[in-house]
C-alpha cells in the first residue's frame, strides 16, 4: 500500500480558528474537507503538506438554506461548502431548483466517496493529468513534469505551460446558474462569481489563494427559472472522472423562444470552458433540432482536448457536439 | 451417454445440491486470515527498489547510505541471490533481484528490510545505482527483428541466434493447402488482442521467517505453494525439507500469482539475514508490474469452409508479445495453437507461433491461458465464414461438431463432450431466432464456443508422482479432518473436499475440518492452475474419503451382523439400506471402526493419464484427462454516435461435467464471463511511448485509470449448467474455473457486427476504437444491419427450438 507522508492534523472547530492555524503554518499547510482528493495526492507525493487543517468540525461550513431576496440583494440558495456530495445531490431544495447541480453532485466518483467528498473540495480539486497523478516512482521514472517537480510538459512537449485538465463535475453547472464563490482568508472575506474562479493554468487553476476557505456557495433563486441540464462523458458508470462534462442552462419565455443560454464544457482544458457565441444565434429561436445542431456545431469549433487525459482526444473532441446535443435535448424535456 | 460409469454412487446426497462455502462466512464477516493480516513479533518491513530504466546495464550499486540508515537492519541486492530460476524449468531467465541488467521499468533491484515502512522507503532512496542505458525493445516486430546491433533482451541461446526470441513452435496436421483448395470459401483475416492484467484485489504479499538453527518459513499470497517451496529452496541455497510454505486465504489471483515473485525470495533472503520476521507487501503499482497477465497476440488466419458449411482447413500465425521474462511462455506459446482443436472437427490444422521479449513487464497465465486469444479470432473467423455461405453460426457451429469419446486433429483424448447442448441451451435461452439479424439496427445477438482444459496430464516438471492427494484423518466425536495442499484462490477446492468428505462418510457438512495451505503437514497439491484442482483433488478426496468409508461400513456391517455395502453413511448416521429404521449416530460407528482397525486416518491421491496424447514433439502440451465445453450468446447494444457497446445480457452455457455445488459453478461462469466481458470492453495494459513521456513505462498502473468493469457496468449474465457426467471426473465433473471465459470476447465481437455491420478485429472495445471503427464504415458506406442468412436451419434443428424462456 503507498504511505501517506507524516504530517499534523488540525481540526479546529472555527473558521477563525482554521484562517489562524494557516496563518501559523503558512506555507507547510494545507486544508483538507473530505479528503478524497488531498489524501491521494500526498500518497503520491503532489501534495506534501507538514500540517493539515481540516474543515469538517467547522459549523459555519455545514448547512444548505435559501435566504430570500431583501432589499437590493437578490435571494440565494447557499450551499456551505462542507457539505458533502451526496448531501448536495439528495437535498429536496436542491433537486427541485437546481436539479441540474443534483445531477452533477450525483455524478461524482462513487457512493462511498460522496459520503466523504465536499461540494466545496469539487470546485476546489486539483487539475488532472496521466503525468501528473502518478506516484512518485513513476513520475521519477519519466523525469517529473512542469506541475511537480520537473521542468517540462509531456503533453504539449514544452516547459511554457502546464495544461492538467480541470476534472470536476459540479462547477460546470454552477457556472450556468450564476453562481457566486464566496471566500475567507486572513484579509477578510470576499466574492467572485465562479465564472471568474478558475484560471487557464494547470498548476493552480483557480484564484483562491493557498490561505483562503473556499466557505460557501450562493446562487440566485432567480436562476431556477432556467431549463438545466448536465451530462457527462466517461468509460464507467461509476468512479471515473469526466472525460467531458457539458452543462446547460436556458432562459425561455411562455411561447417556448430562448431569452439566453449558456453552455459549459469541461474535462478538456486547466478550466471550465463558457461556450461563446451561442446567444447570438439562440436569442428569440425555440430550441429545435436545427438550432441545437448550430450550437453543437460552435461548440465543437471551440473545444480543443489535449492528451492530458489518457483517453484518445480526438474522440473526445469528437463527442463534443454529441454530449452537447444531448444536454440540449435534456434542456427541450426539462 | 458414456461409454464408462463415473467414479462412485450416483446416489449423493449432498453432491449436485447448492452449499455454502466453507470459508464463506469467515470472509463476509472480516474475520478471513490473509497474508498481510498475518502478525508476527519484531516483524520488519521490507521494500523494493525498483529500476526506472526499461532496459539497461547495472554497472554498480551502493547501498552504504541505506544500511548507515537508523532503522534499517538489511540490504541485500541481485548478489546476494544470483541463482536463476523460472516456473518452466527450462527456462529459467529470472533472478529475484537483477544482477547485470534490468529489463522494464520496474524490475527489481535491491532490497531492505527496515523497522517500518517509512524507513524501508527512506532507506531505497538512498541505495545509488549507475545504470548504462541500453536501446529497449516494445513492439514485438522489432524485437522479432533485431539483428543484434543493441544488445537483445536476454542472451541467445547459441551464436546467431535472436535472443529476444523466447520460443517458437510450428506445428501441422493434415492438408492444409489441399483443404483450402477444396474449399468454397475461404477467410482471412488479422486480429490483435491487446493485452490485459488479472487485477486481484489482494495485492501480492509475503512473510519470511527463519528460526535460527536452520528452518524457513514463508507465507505468501500464492496459487503455487509447491512450486513457491521447490523454487525457494533451488535460489536461497537451502533444503526442501528446510522450507516450509505456508498460504492464508489469497484474495484472487486469476493466474497472477501462479510463478514465484522477487518478494518471496525477498522476505526468505531478508529473515536470514536478519533473524527477523521481514513482510513485503506489494503496492497496487507494483502489482501491475508484476503481471504475467494476457500477452498481447497478433494473430493472422486463414480458415476454409465448404458451401455446406463443414470446416475445411485452418491456418494460424501468431505473434506472441512476452515481456522481459519467460515465465510460462513456453506453454502459452503451445496453448496459443494446441487447444483450438476443439469443440470443432479440423481435417487440417497448422499453427506458426513466435513467443518475443519485449522490455515490458513479463507476460503469463491469465485465466485461460494462451488460449482466450485464438478462440477470438477464430470464433470470429467462423462468424465471418457462415455468414459468406449464408448459414446461421450456430448451425455452422453445430455442423462442425467433434463429438465425444474421439481424437482432434491434433490427437488431444476428448471425452465426454456437452457442446451441442450448451448451443441449444444459449440458443433457446436467448430467443436466438427472434433476434439474429432482425433487431434493429444498433442492437445485436453474437454466438461463441470454447473449450478448455481440466488440468494437466503433464506437470511443470517431469516426474510421475501424484498430481494432487489429501489425507483424511476420523475423529472420535465425528470430526473429519481434511488435510489438503490444494490452493483456495476463491475458487472453492475447500469447499469441494469438503463437501466429499461429508458426502462420502455421512458426516454433516459442519463436522468437516479442512486444514490447508500449510507445506509441512498436507500432501503435495501443484497448485491452482490450468483448471486442475477440482478434478483432481476432486478424485484424491474421493479416494481418501473411499478407504475410510469402508472400513466404518465393515465394522458397523459386524455388528449388525449385516453386508457392509447395505450400511449407508448419511447425514450424521449410519443407516441399514433395507431397513433405513435400523441406525447409529456416525460418531458411533466410527468408534467401532477405531476399536476394529485402531486409529483411522487415509490418504488418497490422484494421477493423469499419461498415454493419451500425440507422438509429436509438443504433442504432451494441451493433453488433458478431460475437457470443458463452452457456449455463449452476448447481446449488445451500440452507440453509433459514441463508441459505447452496452453489454445487455451474456447467457452463458457450460459443460461442467457434474456441478459439484451448482452455486459455486454458477459463480465461476458468471465470474468468467464478467471477467472476458471486461476485457473486451475495457481493459488494456498498454504502456507509454517516446511520443507520451517516456517509453515502457506503464500506462496507469492504478486501478482507477486501468479500468475494469463496476457492478453498473457489468451485464446481465445468466448461468446455464450443462452436465455431461465425465468417466474420469469426480462425480463426473469437468473444470468451471476458466472455460466459460473464453466465448465472451468473440460473442461481443460477432453482437457488435449483429448490431451495426462492423467487425472489431481488435481489442478492445472501447468506446473510442469502436467510434474509430464505426467513422471507417461510414466512409466505406458499411454501416448498417446485416442482412441475414437465407439458409437458417435444417429441419431437425428448428423442431428443438423450444419457445424463449422468461429470463427477466
Amino acid at each position: 500500500m503507498l504511505r501517506l507522508p507524516p504530517y499534523q492534523y488540525h481540526r479546529p472547530t472555527s473558521l477563525d480558528a482554521a484562517v489562524a492555524l494557516m496563518t501559523e503554518h503558512g506555507d507547510d499547510a494545507m486544508y483538507v474537507a473530505g479528503g478524497t482528493d488531498v489524501v491521494p495526492n500526498m500518497k503520491h507525493r503532489l501534495f506534501e503538506p507538514a500540517h493539515l487543517i481540516a474543515l469538517r468540525g467547522i459549523n459555519e461550513l455545514q448547512g444548505i438554506e435559501e435566504l430570500p431576496g431583501t432589499d437590493g440583494e437578490q435571494g440565494v440558495l447557499r450551499i456551505s461548502a462542507a457539505e458533502t456530495l451526496t448531501a448536495v445531490a439528495s437535498h429536496p431544495r436542491v433537486r427541485d431548483l437546481f436539479p441540474a447541480l443534483a445531477d452533477a453532485a450525483s455524478h461524482v466518483a462513487g457512493p462511498q466517496l460522496r459520503n466523504s467528498g465536499t461540494i466545496g473540495g469539487n470546485v476546489c480539486l486539483d487539475t488532472r493529468c496521466t503525468y501528473y497523478n502518478q506516484t512518485h516512482f513513476w513520475r521519477e521514472a519519466l523525469g517529473f513534469c512542469l506541475k511537480k517537480d520537473g521542468d517540462v510538459c509531456h503533453v504539449t512537449r514544452t516547459g511554457k505551460k502546464c495544461v492538467a485538465a480541470h476534472s470536476a463535475d459540479t462547477p460546470p453547472v454552477l457556472m450556468t446558474l450564476g453562481a457566486e464563490a464566496v471566500l475567507v482568508g486572513p484579509n477578510g472575506r470576499r466574492a467572485m462569481p465562479v465564472a471568474d474562479f478558475f484560471v487557464a493554468d494547470g498548476i493552480v487553476n483557480t484564484r483562491r489563494s493557498r490561505d483562503e476557505i473556499l466557505t460557501e456557495i450562493r446562487i440566485p433563486l432567480a436562476s431556477a427559472t432556467r431549463r438545466q441540464a448536465y451530462v457527462k462523458l466517461r468509460q464507467r458508470k461509476s468512479i471515473d472522472f469526466p472525460l467531458l462534462t457539458v452543462a446547460v442552462a436556458a432562459e425561455v419565455d411562455e411561447s417556448g423562444l430562448i431569452r439566453s443560454i449558456q453552455g459549459v464544457v469541461t474535462g478538456l482544458g486547466s478550466r471550465p470552458r463558457t461556450l461563446t457565441k451561442w446567444n447570438d444565434v439562440a436569442e428569440g429561436r425555440a430550441l429545435d433540432d436545427e438550432l441545437i445542431d448550430e450550437l453543437a456545431k460552435r461548440a465543437h469549433k471551440q473545444c480543443h482536448p489535449l492528451e492530458n487525459i489518457i483517453v484518445d482526444p480526438e474522440w473526445r473532441r469528437a463527442m463534443v457536439p454529441v454530449f452537447v446535443t444531448r444536454a440540449l435535448e435534456q434542456v427541450t424535456q426539462a | 451417454m458414456n461409454s464408462k460409469s463415473p467414479k462412485v454412487k450416483s446416489d449423493n446426497v449432498l453432491i449436485g445440491t447448492p452449499m455454502r462455502k466453507v470459508e464463506g462466512l469467515a470472509k463476509s464477516t472480516g474475520r478471513a486470515v490473509y497474508t498481510d493480516d498475518v502478525a508476527l513479533p519484531g516483524l520488519l518491513h521490507g521494500k523494493i527498489l525498483r529500476s526506472p530504466h526499461p532496459h539497461a546495464d547495472i554497472v554498480s550499486i551502493d547501498t552504504s547510505r541505506a544500511e548507515a540508515l537508523e532503522g534499517v537492519y538489511a540490504v541485500i541486492t541481485g548478489r546476494d541471490m544470483a541463482v536463476q530460476y523460472g516456473i518452466i524449468p527450462w527456462t529459467p531467465d529470472e533472478y529475484p533481484l537483477c544482477v547485470d541488467r534490468v529489463r522494464y521499468i520496474g524490475d527489481g533491484v535491491a532490497a531492505v528490510a527496515a523497522i517500518d515502512e517509512d524507513t524501508a522507503i527512506a532507506a531505497l532512496s538512498l541505495i545509488d545505482v549507475e545504470y548504462k542505458v541500453l536501446t529497449a525493445f516494445f513492439d514485438p516486430h522489432d524485437a522479432l527483428e533485431a539483428d543484434g546491433a543493441t544488445p537483445f533482451i536476454h542472451e541467445a541461446k547459441k551464436q546467431g541466434w535472436n535472443g529476444n526470441v523466447t520460443k517458437v513452435v510450428k506445428l501441422e496436421f493434415g492438408d492444409i493447402e489441399g483443404g483450402m483448395d477444396s474449399s468454397d470459401v475461404v477467410v482471412e483475416g488479422d486480429y490483435f488482442f491487446e493485452g490485459s492484467t488479472h487485477a486481484p484485489i489482494e495485492p501480492h504479499c509475503a512473510i519470511g521467517q527463519w528460526d535460527g538453527v536452520g528452518h524457513l518459513t514463508v507465507w505468501s499470497a500464492t496459487q503455487v505453494p509447491h512450486y513457491l517451496h521447490r523454487e525457494l529452496a533451488r535460489v536461497l541455497e537451502l533444503d526442501q525439507a528446510q522450507i516450509r510454505v505456508l498460504q492464508p486465504l489469497v484474495g484472487g489471483a486469476f493466474g497472477g500469482k501462479s510463478e514465484p515473485f522477487d518478494l518471496e525470495f525477498c522476505v526468505g533472503k531478508l529473515a536470514m539475514k536478519t533473524g527477523r520476521p521481514v513482510k513485503i507487501l506489494y503496492t497496487r503499482e507494483e502489482v501491475f508490474y508484476s503481471h504475467r497477465g494476457r500477452h498481447p497476440f497478433h494473430m493472422h488466419y486463414r480458415t476454409g469452409a465448404t458451401r455446406d458449411g463443414k470446416l475445411t482447413s485452418v491456418d494460424a500465425k501468431i505473434l506472441l508479445d512476452g515481456g522481459a521474462y519467460a515465465s510460462f511462455g513456453l506453454v502459452t506459446t503451445y496453448y496459443s495453437g494446441q487447444l483450438l482443436c476443439a469443440p470443432y472437427e479440423m481435417p487440417a490444422y497448422r499453427f506458426d507461433s513466435t513467443r518475443v521479449y519485449t522490455n515490458k513487464p513479463a507476460c503469463g497465465p491469465k485465466r485461460g491461458h494462451g488460449s482466450v486469444q485464438p478462440r477470438f479470432a477464430f470464433e470470429v473467423q467462423i462468424d465471418k465464414l457462415a455468414e459468406q455461405i449464408e448459414l446461421d453460426p450456430i448451425e455452422f457451429r453445430r455442423r462442425n461438431f467433434i463429438g465425444e469419446h474421439t481424437k482432434t486433429v491434433n490427437e488431444l483424448r476428448i471425452t465426454s463432450n456437452g457442446f451441442l447442448e450448451c448451443l441449444s441451451s444459449v440458443e433457446s435461452a436467448s430467443g436466438w431466432h427472434d433476434k439474429f439479424r432482425t433487431m434493429p439496427f444498433g442492437r445485436g445477438i453474437g454466438i461463441a464456443g470454447s473449450t478448455y482444459i481440466s488440468g494437466t496430464n503433464y506437470p511443470i516438471y517431469p516426474n510421475e508422482m501424484p498430481q494432487s492427494a489429501v489425507q483424511m484423518q476420523i475423529d472420535r466425536s465425528g470430526r473429519v479432518a481434511v488435510f489438503s495442499g490444494a490452493s483456495e484462490i476463491g475458487q472453492g477446492c475447500d469447499s469441494v473436499v469438503a463437501y466429499i468428505a461429508a458426502e462420502e462418510l455421512g458426516v454433516p457438512l459442519e463436522w468437516v475440518r479442512v486444514l490447508r495451505g500449510d507445506t509441512d503437514f498436507t500432501p503435495v497439491d501443484l497448485g491452482a492452475y490450468s483448471s486442475r484442482v477440482t478434478f483432481m483433488l476432486g478424485n484424491a478426496a474421493i479416494d481418501a474419503a473411499t478407504r475410510l468409508r469402508k472400513l466404518v461400513q465393515s465394522s458397523v456391517a459386524k455388528a449388525w451382523a449385516v453386508k457392509p455395502s447395505e450400511v449407508l453413511l448419511a447425514g450424521g448416521f449410519a443407516v441399514w439400506a433395507p431397513d433405513t429404521g435400523r441406525q447409529m449416530p456416525i460418531a458411533e460407528a466410527f468408534n467401532l471402526a477405531e476399536v476394529e482397525h485402531g486409529t483411522l486416518g487415509a490418504t488418497g491421491w490422484y494421477n493423469t493419464p499419461k498415454d493419451v496424447h500425440g507422438e509429436y514433439r509438443g504433442g504432451t502440451i494441451g493433453a488433458s484427462p478431460a475437457y470443458s465445453f463452452t457456449s455463449h450468446v452476448a447481446e449488445v447494444d451500440v452507440d453509433t454516435d459514441t463508441g459505447f457497446v452496452d453489454v445487455k445480457k451474456i447467457w452463458v452455457a457450460h459443460d461442467c461435467g457434474r456441478a459439484l455445488n451448482p452455486v459455486l459453478v454458477e459463480g465461476q461462469m458468471e465470474g468468467s464471463a464478467y471477467m472476458g466481458a471486461a476485457e473486451a470492453i475495457m481493459e488494456e495494459q498498454i504502456f507509454k511511448d517516446s511520443d507520451h513521456g517516456r517509453a515502457g513505462l506503464h500506462n496507469a498502473p492504478s486501478l482507477l485509470d486501468y479500468r475494469i468493469p463496476t457492478s453498473l457496468d457489468t451485464p446481465e449474465l445468466q448461468a446455464l449448467i450443462v452436465e455431461s457426467i465425465d468417466p474420469e471426473g469426480p462425480y463426473g465433473a469437468k473444470e468451471a474455473g476458466e472455460g466459460p471465459l473464453h466465448p465472451s470476447i468473440p460473442a461481443i465481437a460477432n453482437a457488435i457486427y449483429d448490431a451495426i455491420g462492423v467487425r472489431m478485429d481488435r481489442l478492445p472495445f472501447s468506446p473510442p476504437n469502436v467510434w474509430r471503427a464505426i467513422q471507417k464504415a461510414k466512409e466505406d458506406g458499411t454501416l448498417r444491419k446485416p442482412s441475414g442468412p437465407t439458409v437458417r436451419e435444417n429441419a431437425s434443428a428448428d423442431a428443438m427450438v423450444v419457445a424463449p424462456q422468461a429470463d427477466g
